[in-house]
């Protein structure tokens, strides 16, 4: 009976360790990437503001107040599903949304903003997608949440939910003096 | 003339097998320097695209797969050395972006753990061996028997 101890000792080990792997894998086959920005000053841009007449929007716009920059498309269908939340949001006026468009056309853009409402206190156009690279964006929309001292410090990959809002977001935003953003 | 008019025919055939290759995914401008190719093609096959987790970059038809490429490519004509160009992407991306991740405290045990392995192998086979050399030897047609101490 004894010799049997170590071998089950082993087999039971490597359940252990399967079954862990198993559990921790990720539920819809692709793994969300943790962002390496998190914590992290916010990547330098330079990009042209939507309807603006060739204005410029840089990141000096996300220092002195919370930011929220929110990287969509009129052609990311969950853009589509989380524009409601991204205008409850603005309502709630904790602070003001950011937007990049990322490789998009301005009058799609355009179009979609008034057909649907605008969250964004600011777009600007990231028509060849480089700021959105510098940013680490890989699958639109994708939010990330700026303090004001221009520090990322949450990140969302996917839709914008009122329940990632309400737990990942707000508790930042709470723990923070309220400052109103500089929004444009 | 009936001739010449299979002869055409023949070669439209033979013209028709030469578009295949045109079909590739990557058709980010080849680089002028072949050098710069070869390293070119050597980035985009070991970084992974991160929106379709398991193919290369090289390999995914994805927009931002194409954007990635461009800027490696743009890098490799700006002078960047391939490990710049791997710093540069795993700064936004993280670690995961690699296809062969890099040795760091975190995942030192996963790189080590083979080579711990063989060494209780090593010792377990010599302790084995050391036992067996020193009972006496019996005789194998003789099963039960003792060895006397």
């Amino acid at each position: 009976m004894k010799r049997f101890l170590l071998p089950l000792g082993v087999f039971a080990l490597l359940v252990i360790v399967l079954a862990a792997g198993i559990y921790n894998a990720p539920k819809n086959g692709s793994k969300e990437i943790v962002s390496p920005l998190l914590g992290k000053a916010a990547p330098q841009f330079r990009l042209p503001q939507l309807s603006a007449g060739g204005a410029q929007l840089e990141n000096t716009t996300l220092l002195g107040g919370w930011h929220l920059v929110n990287v969509w498309g009129t052609w990311c269908p969950q853009c589509r599903v989380e524009h409601d939340t991204l205008l409850q949001i603005k309502s709630e006026g904790r602070v003001p949304i950011v937007g990049i468009d990322w490789k998009d056309e301005d009058s799609a853009a355009v179009a979609w903003l008034s057909e649907f409402g605008n969250p964004y206190a600011v777009v600007a156009t990231d028509h060849e997608g480089r700021a959105a690279i510098d940013w680490g964006v890989y699958g639109a929309p994708e939010s990330f949440l700026v303090n004001p001292q221009g520090i990322v410090v949450e990140k969302l990959i996917g839709a914008m939910t009122m329940e990632a809002w309400n737990s990942r977001f707000l508790p930042h935003l709470a723990a923070a003096p309220a400052t109103a953003g500089a929004g444009t | 003339m009936r001739h010449r008019g299979q002869l055409a025919l023949l070669a439209a055939l033979c013209a028709s097998l030469w578009t295949a290759p045109s079909l590739a995914v990557d058709n980010t401008p080849a680089l002028p320097d072949p050098i710069l190719q070869q390293r070119y093609l050597g980035l985009t096959h070991e970084l992974r695209c991160v929106q379709c987790q398991n193919e290369a970059l090289a390999d995914s038809n994805v927009n931002l797969a194409a954007d990635l490429r461009l800027e490696i490519h743009d890098m490799l004509l700006a002078g960047k050395s391939d490990e710049q160009i791997r710093d540069y992407l795993v700064a936004r991306y993280g670690e995961f972006i690699l296809f062969r991740p890099r040795m760091n405290w975190h995942n030192a045990w996963l790189w080590g753990a083979p080579g711990l392995m063989l060494l209780a192998g090593l010792g377990i086979a010599v302790r084995v061996m050391r036992k067996r050399s020193s009972l006496p030897i019996t005789d194998d047609d003789e099963p039960g028997t003792t060895p006397a101490a």
